[in-house]
């Protein structure tokens, strides 16, 4: 009985955190169906407004829908990218056989390299794309994601690449295998949950990248996030567009939540602490 | 004939090495270490453009020597310190907390993973315009559900006093669930015959608590400790969204003070001596934490 009510109390306290997650989310979701009025009296009861999401995606003073395109385009290049990259270098440490120095150098200069903050390196990236032309290109943008997203793509598919059995490798070199059939026969088509997990993680943080994409991008050229803060700053703040803008840039993050939860988990629990 | 397809294979394989590491290497050569040669460079000069050409005029550590007095800087890692450690320290109790108790639970363990998980996919900036309607003096719900119990609003990112402390609690919903979710593994891992020994003992819920799960989590507490504490200096989208740094320097962190200095005002050289000394001040506290585990994990 005393464990019954346990159990209980457990959940009620989980199930009241749960709501702390939903409820901010809701709330602006809520938000940007609400008229600009309805919203500044703080109404609770209201008649859905579309009107925020037709002056986001068909006014002309707003480009969102090309800010989209922006998104999708530099996070699929810099996921195809960094699974590659990251896969390749994996193996090469995983498996060729490497005086034991490399592997651990490399790995911890990755990971140094991912605890540094994005923005101690963002003026050297400027001043350099800057000098070659590549200033505000899509370009320099993807390069500075690849580079930033690569930790996370070499720390998880370091983790996947062990778990090829070596029996196998072995026996495909027997049989007079190359290296690169090798690659393409048994090592990427075995890591496939590990570029499942380092893709879906990769995409929805280059998506949600803020601080580089906003210096090193034009209005041409400039992400979701970018936009979004744009409308937080002008001088009459439009809560409801901005509100708009944020409902439809996390629709890739929730859609990936809710179906592909366990990649998820797996690649964020393989990429830290390692 | 086998010998000799499996000696071309070897020869192969040692070339083979470097062509798979060399993509990565690249990267991280042209990405990570030629910047930071620039950034010292740039630090210990001026930089114009002119016509998109740098120029550049030798400065020599006049930018070093002006840090301490930029009252922009001495908020920025005053105030990210004191973000840093209530941040991730209320992530940590918060996030053990919730990962014993989900840890506990037979049904829904899926479900309550995939809510928590939530905040870590989205954008910050996202988050940033989520909290920055909740906290609205005027219409926010932080305010009304207060009014709802009869207590007085605040302006909580205009007040002075309290616009840190509101960021904190911002990244605490942020973070937590990432603590929460490395704890969770942590213990879904323990080897699970030591409970069952505790449990023939008769050993209290709180015995097992400070007996077994604790010191056996240990390692994983400490690791993900200090991973939180480095990665909080990079908080950015949340304070530029909802705060700009201020009101006055009540929210100025180290992040938001290279962005102002660096490209607000352009003074390049100046932005990277800050950047210089702010990556400086992460490599001790790297080295300091790196050492702390060794000598833990060699006492353990």
């Amino acid at each position: 009985m005393a464990q019954r009510g346990q159990t209980i109390g457990v959940h009620l306290i989980l199930v009241a955190c749960a709501i702390s997650v939903i409820l901010p989310v809701a709330w602006i979701a809520l938000a940007a169906f609400k008229t600009q009025i309805s919203l500044l009296r703080g109404d609770l009861a209201f008649a859905p407004y579309f009107g925020h999401f037709d002056e986001l995606l068909f006014s002309r003073t707003s480009d969102y829908a090309a800010h989209f395109a922006n998104s999708l385009l530099v996070a699929s290049l810099c996921t195809l990218l960094v699974l590659f990259i990251s896969t390749l270098a994996a193996y090469s440490l995983a498996r060729m056989r490497w005086p034991p120095w490399v592997p651990v150098l490399v790995l911890t200069g990755s990971l140094v390299f991912h605890m540094i903050p994005p923005i101690t390196l963002t003026g050297p990236w400027y001043v350099m794309f800057r000098s070659i032309g590549w200033d505000s290109s899509y370009a320099a943008l993807i390069a500075t994601h690849v580079a930033l997203h690569l930790p996370i793509g070499i720390a998880v598919m370091y983790v996947f690449v062990r778990e090829i059995p070596q029996e196998l490798e072995e026996a495909a070199r027997l049989d007079g295998c190359t290296t690169p059939q090798m690659l393409s026969r048994i090592v990427f088509p075995l890591v496939k949950p590990g570029l499942a997990a380092t893709g879906i993680l990769v995409f929805v943080f280059s998506w949600n990248e803020f601080a580089v994409a906003l210096n090193l991008t034009s209005s041409a050229t400039a992400t979701v996030p970018v936009a979004i803060a744009k409308f937080a700053q002008e001088y009459e703040i439009k809560h409801g567009v901005m509100a708009a803008g944020a409902v439809l840039s996390i629709i890739p993050a929730v859609l990936l939540l809710l179906f592909a939860q366990r990649h998820i988990v797996k690649g964020l629990t393989a990429g830290a602490g390692k | 004939m086998s010998t000799d397809a499996a000696s071309a294979g070897i020869g192969d394989a040692s070339r083979w090495r470097y062509y798979t590491l060399a993509p990565a290497l690249t990267v991280y050569l042209l990405l990570a270490l030629l910047p930071i040669a620039n950034l010292l460079a740039m630090s210990v000069h001026d930089i114009r453009w002119l016509e998109g050409a740098a120029q550049w005029s030798f400065a020599g550590t006049r930018h070093f020597a002006e840090l301490p007095r930029d009252p922009l800087v001495r908020a920025g890692f005053a105030n990210t310190t004191l973000f840093a450690v209530l941040a991730v320290a209320a992530e940590m109790v918060i996030g053990f907390f919730l990962a014993l108790l989900v840890s506990r639970v037979a049904a829904g363990r899926v479900a309550y993973r995939t809510i928590f998980l939530l905040p870590i996919l989205l954008p910050g900036i996202v988050i940033g315009a989520i909290w920055k309607l909740m906290y609205n003096p005027d219409f926010g719900i932080v305010n009304q559900v207060l009014g709802a119990f009869g207590l007085a609003g605040h302006d909580w990112l205009g007040d002075k006093s309290l616009a840190l402390l509101s960021v904190v609690v911002v990244d605490i919903w942020h973070w937590t669930p990432f603590v929460f979710l490395l704890l969770l593994a942590g213990l879904e891992s323990l080897p699970q015959d030591v409970y069952e020994a505790a449990k023939v003992d008769g050993a209290s819920a709180w015995a097992e608590l400070r007996y077994i799960t604790l010191p056996m989590m240990l390692p994983t507490l400490a690791v993900t400790l200090a991973f939180r504490l480095i990665v909080s200096f990079k908080v950015f989208d949340e304070v530029y969204l909802l705060t700009g740094g201020g009101p006055g320097t009540a929210t100025e962190v180290v992040s938001f003070s290279i962005y102002r200095r660096f490209f607000t005002e352009d003074r390049m050289g100046y932005g990277s001596a800050i950047s210089v000394v702010t990556l400086f001040v992460l490599a001790l506290v790297i080295v300091l934490c790196l050492g702390a585990l060794r000598r833990r994990t060699r006492t353990a």
